[in-house]
């Protein structure tokens, strides 16, 4: 609501320029047409002003991004409409400026280069399994109901045209089919944009979206028929002309289907082997989904068909085969071309409005137009429901039914196909083209405002957005199984069934045929959600870090790396990152892990000092590293954009993650790792003092250095460890040298360790807590767990090396320790 | 075939039907399907459940084949597993996947609600010990993944650790220093699937058809 105020000043900004610009714009193209004959000699024109060059781009553009603004009032009001009605505000500037209408949306514009992208977003975003597991239900509603839509609207219309309701028009039976059938295509553009604002259950919302795309490609088919009809004549035609209409009406969808089908399998395939162009991988899904339209076309098959399964069918091997970025790519891409001439495409909706040619007004015929569709949609979507509702387990109730007819929104295909009328068989194309505009800014504009307290209203069962939750997905997993397994026992053949055998055919065949081995293998969707919240969680990690101070949270200590670099590599989460950390970090892992053995207060005091210097070099290293990746972004390349230097920065932002969560899985302390290292050691500690020391600190002298300043501050702990945040922390691990730990330090572990270590028993979550780093979340959730672990296994504790202690426990709380030591 | 069987057993199909909530029909084909399954012997085992082509590549076959053996679900109350059942238990397991009759009272779909998701509470918790514990858990993520190839047991173990970590967020909150999340109890395991609509979703067919004919 705070936005109010600022968007009409957007708005009228922006629209200010498009009058100011024409008008200013049309004196300069004037003058300067008079004047290179008379100035020609005297200067070179530094500047000249080309506005009929640019003109109609130029108002384009900026209508895009007047409507770009308006998004902002979207919340309370269907973008759909505000679109509309901006284009109004357009259209009345443009005639008050021209006296003119000199934009109009033209047929062959619309459907050859707004449409497609459009279609092919929606169908490429399609909620697949949804789908797919509703087609029927969808199927029945878009054939059918628009069958029924189209007839009903059109017999009717006729009947009152012959009852004398309109008046004289020149129009027969024929033509009123035909206008009943453009009237039929529900629009998807209009109906998302109001049903994603309002988040109806997804059945619901399936059917709806569903119903509207595919209904879409119905439309045109059944316009071509009725097209060819009224061309044909009315004499000429007989059953057979009849049944051919209604073979050809089969062919022209399933075969365009079809052709989607085949190119959906083509960009897989295409996918399949792009890895190593991914610059213009991405390009392919829109060339090819493209050419899935014009060939359709070209056939005389339902291009809106054909780029709809293209689509569908390619979304899930595409995202499969691509790199994560391309990916991205295609569906930022994917989104800004739809939005981009969806936004024209409503906003020339509303500007072809103010155009006196086109408005024939004949009261009868639009009202009774208006009131037929209306009540035919609600009529279809009942009476198809109800026989629908017989064959389902859990009914649409009715509240969803109502819902549904209301969401019957008209759009630009309809106008599209109006405007695409022949003048010469159809007399009265104006008169259709009004009524048509009427009906859309009806449906669009009332109902889509409408449709929000509607819902609310009727309370329609809503989905509330929820996070992703892991437990859930595999409770999921589990509950198909176990219904495809009662199925099984029950001994029917059921929908279950049917998935599950198509499943396994798509396991076995097509991913076989269309996916690359490497994509095959980490497929499974319950990892690829687990990765997903892993990859969140991680980076939510990195930014809690930096927030921090970053250091805190970076710091982590010896043998722990190596230990999840098995880890790792064994579950095969990221073969990637993996190669790229023992790259980037194998000199340091190295070291690190020779120094690991020794356990006696002295490495103690070692680990102090490597950690004060981790800490600084961390900080240097991180200076350093994206100082110098940024650098390398300059370099500019048509064909490769620097994808590995992004890469690292996603890697080293995971190597990070990883640490701190080794950091948590320390402190967590149920390792077998640590005991382990525990247990075998401590043998060889006093001797291997100094060898590890050498070894593993590289900066001697910075070392010596801070070695002195530990004993200072363990001396004196209380008074210095207040001066800073960092020092505090080190105060702390130096308390370790208190000689009341010196004891449990100096002897070797007792043999109990290593039992614990085998010992399950203990205390059944013992693993789990071991495995704790690996949770996703674990930024919100892991601190608390990590507290009661401690608690659960004190005994454990107790006996643990202080070196975990001194580690884990100065990062953790330094704030904390400051406090008690000021 | 179905004609044939119902009529000397009329009265108990009576109060089958009565039990379970299945119409006659159903409980017919189902019984025909019991016979088919236990080859005409009274009591059905195990290995007749598991030797179901289609059941075998299951990947949590053992757990289902297990609820059908599980006293839990016969009766309020029942405890420990059965070696062979008959075909009075067969259904009342069926009827765990009965669709809800149309018109209910929020009571009636709690209720309802609460019999079903106990029905897959029971499926974890293999040790009836009221909650589902980690290592219970993980059996069941290890076999879920155990059939979609390359992933690893660590794998599947980290996921299940991931999600019992989940569960312990949602449903403790911030845990206490001295708490310990032994594993999901059953409010819990409510409270986590809210969402999942159970009572509109586990539901199979059960048709008034015999089809037990074309199925092996």
């Amino acid at each position: 609501m705070r936005l109010l105020p600022t968007c009409p000043c957007f708005l009228g900004a922006s629209l200010l320029v498009c009058v100011t610009l024409p008008l200013a714009a049309g004196g300069g193209a004037n003058a300067s047409q008079s004047r290179p004959a008379e100035i020609n000699v005297t200067h070179v024109p530094v500047v000249t002003v080309k506005w009929h060059h640019v003109e109609t781009s130029y108002l384009v553009a900026l209508w895009i991004l007047v409507a770009g603004l308006n998004s902002k009032l979207k919340s309370f009001f269907p973008e759909s409409a505000l679109l509309i009605i901006s284009g109004f505000i357009l259209g009345g500037i443009v005639w008050g400026a021209d006296k003119a209408q000199t934009f109009k949306l033209v047929p062959r514009n619309f459907f050859y280069f707004l449409l497609p992208q459009i279609i092919l977003d929606t169908g490429y975003f399609m909620p697949n399994k949804l789908f797919f597991s509703n087609l029927g239900a969808i199927l029945v509603h878009a054939v059918i109901g628009t069958c029924w839509n189209a007839a009903a609207v059109g017999i009717s219309l006729w009947g009152c045209y012959l009852g004398g309701a309109m008046g004289n028009l020149q129009i027969g039976l024929l033509q009123f089919l035909l206008f009943g059938s453009l009237l039929a295509a529900v629009d998807p553009v209009a109906v998302i944009a109001v049903f994603e604002e309002v988040h109806v259950n997804e059945v619901l919302f399936i059917w709806v979206f569903g119903e509207s795309l595919l209904n879409d490609g119905v439309t045109v088919v059944l316009y071509n028929v009725f097209d060819a009809f009224v061309s044909l004549g009315g004499e000429k035609i007989n059953a057979g002309e009849i049944i051919k209409g209604i073979v050809s009406f089969f062919v022209v969808a399933f075969g365009g289907s079809l052709i989607g089908v085949v190119f959906a399998i083509l960009i897989s395939l295409l996918t399949k082997y792009t890895g190593k162009v991914q610059i213009i991988e991405a390009g392919f899904i829109f060339v090819l989904g493209y050419l899935s339209y014009l060939t359709a076309e070209m056939l005389s098959l339902s291009a809106i068909l054909s780029v709809t399964f293209c689509g569908v069918c390619c979304q899930k091997y595409v995202n499969a085969n691509m790199d994560e970025k391309s990916v991205t790519a295609v569906r930022y891409a994917m989104k800004v071309f739809a939005n981009g001439s969806e936004t024209m495409i409503f906003v020339f909706l509303g500007v072809t409005a103010i155009d006196t040619d086109i408005w024939v007004w004949n009261t009868g015929f639009i009202l009774l137009t208006l009131l037929f569709v209306l009540v035919y949609r609600f009529m279809g979507v009942f009476f198809l429901t109800w026989i629908l509702n017989r064959y389902r387990l859990v009914p649409i109730e009715l509240i969803d039914q109502i819902v549904m007819s209301f969401g019957g929104l008209r759009g630009a295909v309809a106008y599209g196909l109006a405007a695409s009328l022949d003048e010469t068989r159809i007399k009265e194309k104006n008169l259709m083209i009004t009524t048509t505009l009427i009906v859309v800014y009806f449906t669009v504009i009332l109902q889509g405002l409408t449709m929000k307290p509607l819902v609310k209203w009727l309370k329609v069962k809503r989905v509330s957005p929820t996070e992703l939750k892991l437990i859930e997905k595999v409770n999921n997993r589990a509950f198909e199984h176990i219904l495809a397994a009662m199925e099984d026992i029950s001994g029917r053949i059921g929908d279950n069934w049917w998935t599950r055998g198509w499943k396994r055919f798509e396991d076995t065949y097509i991913t076989w045929f269309l996916m690359k081995p490497e994509a095959r293998k980490n497929r499974d969707y319950l990892f690829s959600i687990f990765h997903k919240l892993n990859l969140e969680d991680a980076i939510n990690y990195v930014t809690e870090a930096e927030k921090r101070g970053s250091l805190a949270f970076l710091n982590q200590t010896d043998g722990t790396i190596v230990n999840f670099e098995k880890k790792l590599r064994f579950s095969g989460v990221m073969p990637d990152i993996m190669s790229e950390l023992d790259f980037g970090e194998k000199s340091n892992i190295s070291d690190i892990k020779d120094t690991v053995p020794s356990v006696s207060l002295n490495i103690h005091e070692h680990e102090m000092k490597r950690m004060n210097e981790d800490f600084n070099a961390h900080h240097l290293l991180q200076q350093h590293l994206y100082r110098s990746r940024k650098n390398h972004r300059h370099k500019y390349s048509r064909s490769n954009f620097s994808i590995n230097q992004s890469e690292d920065e996603v890697q080293e932002i995971f190597q990070r993650t990883m640490r701190s969560r080794l950091e948590s899985f320390k402190s967590a302390k149920m390792g077998v790792t640590p005991a382990k290292k525990i247990t075998k050691h401590p043998k060889k500690d006093p001797n291997h003092k100094t060898t590890d020391k050498s070894k593993k600190h590289p900066y001697g002298d910075e070392d010596f250095e801070f070695s002195e300043a530990d004993s200072a501050y363990s001396g004196d702990g209380g008074a210095t460890g207040g001066s800073s945040q960092r020092r505090g922390t080190y105060t702390m691990g130096a308390g370790v040298e208190n000689p009341a730990f010196m004891p449990e330090m100096d002897t070797p572990p007792p043999p109990w360790v290593t039992e614990a270590e085998a010992d399950t028993s203990v205390a059944p979550s013992q693993g789990a807590q071991r495995y704790l780093p690996w949770s996703p979340r674990n930024l919100h959730r892991l601190a608390p767990l990590r507290i009661s672990d401690r608690s659960t296994d004190s005994f454990l504790m107790a006996d643990a090396p202080a070196t975990e202690e001194s580690s884990e426990e100065s990062p953790q709380q330094p704030s904390q320790r400051d406090g008690t030591h000021m | 075939m179905g004609a044939f069987h119902s009529v000397p057993e009329d009265h108990e199909y009576h109060l089958l039907a009565k039990k379970t909530g299945f119409s006659l029909e159903q409980i017919v084909i189902l019984h025909n399907r019991f016979n088919q399954l236990s080859h005409n012997s009274d009591v059905l085992r195990r290995e007749d459940l598991r030797k179901i082509p289609d059941l075998a590549c299951n990947p949590i076959q053992s757990q289902i084949v297990e609820a059908f053996f599980d006293e839990r679900n016969f009766k309020k109350g029942g405890e420990g597993s059965v070696q062979e059942i008959g075909f009075e238990e067969f259904l009342t397991v069926m009827s765990y996947f009965r669709p809800p009759e149309t018109h209910l009272t929020a009571e009636q779909k709690e209720e309802i609600r609460r019999t079903k998701m106990r029905f897959l509470f029971n499926m974890h918790d293999t040790d009836n010990d009221g909650t589902i514990t980690l290592e219970e858990y993980r059996h069941v993520v290890e076999e879920l993944l155990s059939r979609s190839g390359s992933l690893g047991k660590e794998t599947a173990k980290s996921i299940a650790d991931a999600a019992m970590l989940e569960v312990a967020s949602i449903s403790m909150g911030r845990m206490g220093p001295d708490e310990f999340y032994a594993g999901i109890t059953f409010d819990h395991f409510l409270k986590i699937l809210k969402e999942l609509e159970i009572e509109t979703r586990m539901n199979i067919h059960f048709l008034n058809m015999d089809t037990t004919f074309f199925c092996k």
